[in-house]
């Protein structure tokens, strides 16, 4: 990369972007969009750390919930890019049932070593991302609908493939997968290598956002003002190192915990500077501007629900581990709770719009209404009436502010 | 400074009394007084004051983003009262609208440039859309037919009102437009570029019925670029530059011409509309021989027919021809079969021959087509500018599939600075440029591709005069470089500015290639009329 010269710079007579006028609080509630969905998680945390008399923030429960939720962050992941791409996918909670049978049967019927199992769910998750893409890329029929008949086709194979009957146990080894965590050292109070994890993922995270700022700032582009960036940074520090705090004196990082970040991390690094993130924005944003560009918008959508297929597959594997148990009625309504997450992160309806930290944020409000209600002993009924009655209010939140700051 | 016509003593009846008297004295319909409208981060327009008088025809004219439409929206209560400063009088009366149904209520009536007319409804139930003859909520089908057909008798349309609005041409649809002005009683007709789509006979039509309504007492705003359309009805012009009034002109004083109407709005006298230029033409970069497209739906139907053309690098060539000649299909067909069906014809780049078939190819074979609609072809528009200008060539910006984003900031912010694209930063988003920098960040993408041949379908449609001049001089210097520009045009003045060579394509033939010393507008427009059959 060639060293920034004064040729580089942005021409003098633009006008480099100042913080605006009008103090701190005319910047904060202008920002309100973005932290309006940090404040909305922070409001229902601290809502049900007191309605369930602090059980919500203990060590257990942070684990758990974070065990038992990931399936929904990582099926978030996946939606989050078919939906800024302008599509839908309906069918990953079917597809979830229909991996964890897969390795029901793989794992107990035909004894293949557990490894070997998760790698051949995988593929056939892209097998099955491969079979819709290719409906919906290059056969041309809209996604909600092809999607729509997997949902029904995949879950009738799941039911095929278990005989209609539920397969348990499962090998420790693969359980890990779901619901065990890294090798603990130490004895008693805080286990080290989840304190040491927390501090370097907080350490990454600053560094990578001062990074970023100093780049901006270098061509003028930065219009933040420094307290604001410090007070986030600060806060999402402490957000982490609550978190391991917690988990570290508990059964220390959830093995399910690493997979997410691995997953958050690579796919951000992907939508952010990959030219394949790049091209799922632009056909979601203008799909004929961005073919007349040249973008192969059909292959970008055939691997886009590949990416899909295994990502669900993933997902199958994790929530079959972690409840060791194949069920054939697994993973009903997974896909609204994926898609309702992305929406309360901040996604567009209509595409082009959207983020992997946005939809993260979105599954975690969702989690946590899962996992509060759930010790408030809510019944399942209840907890729809409210999750829907969420959505609605967090998008409709999201679209006020758009229309305010638009000035209409 | 003493204001002469207030300079009276204290004593005297009060401001705002004056100022009535003097409205009404001047016989003026409206009055719009020290407007100043401000979006986060722009003065959309400051100290704006504009007199029409009653029963006139008024032009504003401006650059885009020169703050008209705004002014429009303002008067028209798009933007209602309290969300701008300054104050309206209507007949002298000072109005405060909350919505557009209160000035429509007041009598004025806004024809946007985008036509509000639902296409699949009839002229009728377009006419009395939202102003429906019903009683107690059931429509009067009868009423509703026989009142449209009086007032499309009155905008000098013939059609019946059953039919569909999808199924009369644009220039129809104008005159629609105007007839539900007419229903609401319109007093003051204000017209947002009323002749941008339209062709030279609708135009003339149209121009005609302004006048028309002009003697019957109906006074008109026209917001409009064509000076020549100005010239020939407008009363008085109001020049807006930069959100500030520039000035008033009255049009029959005399000291009124094109030319000082341009230096209003631009700021500066244009030598000429198009910079000069002396070709060097090279070798042949493209032939297209024989090319033959057929409709995409109706696939017997020909759309283009058997059409062969050139052009060497360094040469400026336009393309020709009335709308719906096949002139945009020839374009779309020969990048990467973006249009048509049945396709069929070759394609030479340097005298090798060379597959086009998708647009990927065609790019890789250094051809590039900057789009006719830039919204919705040519731009990401809830991008930024420099995510769009790079869109077509990540390949030279990315390693292993990931971009190098300050290059690509490097290299749009050369572009910002080079082809003068007014905006505060590349990471602005490109739906809230004005078209003339939209269009500019358009040829930076293609520009950026570097591309050997350039197809530009009508490459400065609804821009400004300032702002076109910009890019045929953009245009000039990429034939220097050594490239070959196809320009696509429904404007014969701009085509016979800058180009050396021009085809004319009528019904999907060419049937000429007119070097510019002997082209003329007349004869362009015979070759484009050939084929044309007569309307009866």
């Amino acid at each position: 990369m060639t060293a920034p010269t004064g040729l580089d710079k942005p021409p003098a007579d633009t006008k480099p972007a100042r913080p605006p006028a009008g103090g701190a609080l005319s910047y904060l509630t202008g920002q309100l969009s973005q932290v309006g969905l940090f404040i909305a998680l922070i409001a229902i945390v601290v809502f049900f750390q007191i309605t369930t008399d602090g059980i919500t923030l203990k060590p257990i429960n942070i684990s758990n919930l974070i065990i038992q939720n990931s399936y929904i962050l990582i099926l978030a992941v996946g939606m989050v890019m078919v939906i800024i791409a302008g599509h839908i996918d309906l069918s990953v909670g079917s597809i979830v049932a229909f991996i964890g049978a897969l390795a029901g049967v793989m794992i107990t019927k035909w004894d293949l070593p557990w490894p070997l199992a998760v790698v051949l769910c995988l593929v056939a998750g892209g097998l099955v991302g491969a079979w819709q893409g290719y409906w919906i890329a290059y056969f041309g029929i809209p996604a909600f609908i092809v999607t729509l008949g997997g949902m029904l086709a995949f879950r009738g194979l799941a039911q095929i493939v278990l005989d209609n009957k539920q397969i348990a146990p499962f090998p420790d080894g693969f359980r890990d997968l779901g619901s065990g965590f890294l090798p603990t050292f130490g004895s008693s109070g805080y286990e080290p290598l989840t304190m040491i994890i927390g501090v370097l993922a907080s350490l990454a995270l600053v560094v990578s956002a001062f990074r970023q700022r100093r780049e901006r700032r270098k061509y003028d582009l930065e219009s933040e003002p420094l307290w604001w960036f410090v007070a986030k940074q600060a806060f999402a520090v402490a957000l982490i190192l609550l978190v391991t705090v917690q988990l570290a004196s508990y059964d220390g990082t959830p093995i399910v915990l690493v997979v997410l970040g691995v997953l958050v991390v690579g796919y951000t690094a992907v939508m952010s500077r990959a030219v394949f993130g790049r091209h799922i924005y632009a056909i979601g944003g203008n799909l004929a501007a961005a073919e007349l560009s040249g973008v192969k918008a059909k292959r970008v959508t055939f691997w886009l629900f590949v990416n899909m297929g295994v990502i669900s597959a993933l997902a199958g594997l994790v929530y079959t581990a972690g409840l060791n148990l194949a069920n054939p009625s697994a993973g009903n309504g997974f896909e609204l709770d994926a898609i309702s997450a992305v929406f309360i992160g901040g996604a567009a309806v209509t595409g082009g719009i959207g983020t992997i930290p946005g939809a993260i944020i979105g599954g975690l409000i969702i989690g946590i209404l899962n996992n509060g209600m759930s010790i408030l002993g809510v019944g399942t009924e209840w907890q729809q009436l409210i999750k829907g009655l969420v959505l609605l209010a967090a998008v409709a939140f999201d679209f006020y502010n758009k229309r305010r700051r638009s000035g209409v | 400074m003493q204001d002469p016509v207030n300079s009276s003593p204290p004593h005297e009846s009060s401001q705002a009394e004056r100022r009535l008297q003097r409205s009404v004295e001047k016989n003026s319909i409206l009055v719009m007084r020290d407007i100043t409208k401000t979006f986060p981060g722009v003065n959309a327009l400051q100290d704006v004051t504009m007199e029409v008088e009653r029963g006139t025809v008024h032009a504003i004219c401006g650059e885009n983003g020169a703050g008209k439409s705004t002014l429009m929206k303002v008067l028209s209560g798009v933007y209602p009262h309290g969300t701008f400063d300054g104050t309206i009088e209507l007949d002298g009366q000072p109005v405060q609208f909350k919505s557009i149904n209160d000035s429509e209520a007041a009598g004025i009536v806004i024809i946007h440039q985008e036509l509000a007319l639902s296409p699949f409804l009839s002229i009728a139930e377009n006419i009395y859309l939202g102003n429906e003859q019903a009683k107690r909520g059931w429509i009067d089908w009868n009423k509703t037919n026989l009142e449209s057909a009086k007032l499309l008798k009155r905008v000098g349309l013939r059609d019946n009102p059953i039919t569909k609005v999808t199924d009369i041409g644009v220039g129809k649809q104008q005159l629609v437009e105007i007839a539900k002005a007419l229903s609401k009683e319109v007093k003051l007709l204000i017209l947002d570029e009323p002749t941008a789509a339209l062709n030279d006979d609708d135009s003339a039509h149209l121009l005609e019925l302004i006048k028309q309504l002009r003697e019957q007492g109906i006074t008109s705003i026209i917001i409009s670029h064509k000076l020549n359309e100005i010239e020939a009805i407008a009363d008085r012009v109001t020049i807006i530059r930069d959100g500030k009034m520039i000035e008033t002109l009255e049009m029959q004083s005399g000291d009124v011409s094109e030319e000082r109407i341009i230096r209003g709005m631009v700021g500066r006298s244009l030598e000429s509309r198009f910079p000069d230029h002396e070709s060097q033409p090279g070798e042949e970069l493209l032939r297209i021989e024989d090319w033959t497209v057929h409709h995409p739906i109706d696939r017997q139907r020909k759309v283009v027919d058997g059409a062969s053309l050139s052009v060497k690098a360094g040469e400026i060539v336009g393309i020709a021809g009335l709308m719906g000649a096949g002139r945009t299909e020839l374009a779309m067909s020969v990048f990467g079969h973006s249009y048509g069906s049945n396709i069929s014809g070759r394609v030479y780049k340097r005298g090798v021959e060379v597959k086009t078939n998708t647009v990927p190819r065609a790019i890789a074979a250094g051809i590039a087509y900057a789009t006719e609609d830039r919204k919705r072809y040519g731009l990401n528009l809830i991008d930024d500018i420099k995510r769009n200008i790079s869109g077509s060539a990540l390949g030279k910006l990315s390693r292993f599939g990931f971009v190098n984003d300050p290059e690509e900031t490097t290299v749009a912010n050369r572009f910002l600075k080079s082809m003068n694209i007014k905006a505060p930063a590349v990471t602005a988003k490109t739906g809230k440029l004005s078209g003339g920098n939209q269009q500019k960040v358009v040829l930076s993408k293609w520009m950026f591709a570097d591309p050997d041949v350039l197809i530009l379908d009508e490459p400065t449609r609804g821009i400004d005069v300032g702002a076109k001049y910009e890019i045929y001089t953009v245009i000039n210097r990429l034939a220097d470089e050594g490239k070959g520009i196809i320009v696509i045009s429904s404007e014969l003045p701009e085509l016979l500015g800058i180009c050396d060579r021009i085809y004319t394509l009528s019904e999907g033939h060419i049937t000429a290639d007119v070097p510019r010393s002997e082209a003329t507008a007349e004869g362009l427009m015979q070759y484009m009329t050939k084929y044309r059959e007569v309307d009866a």
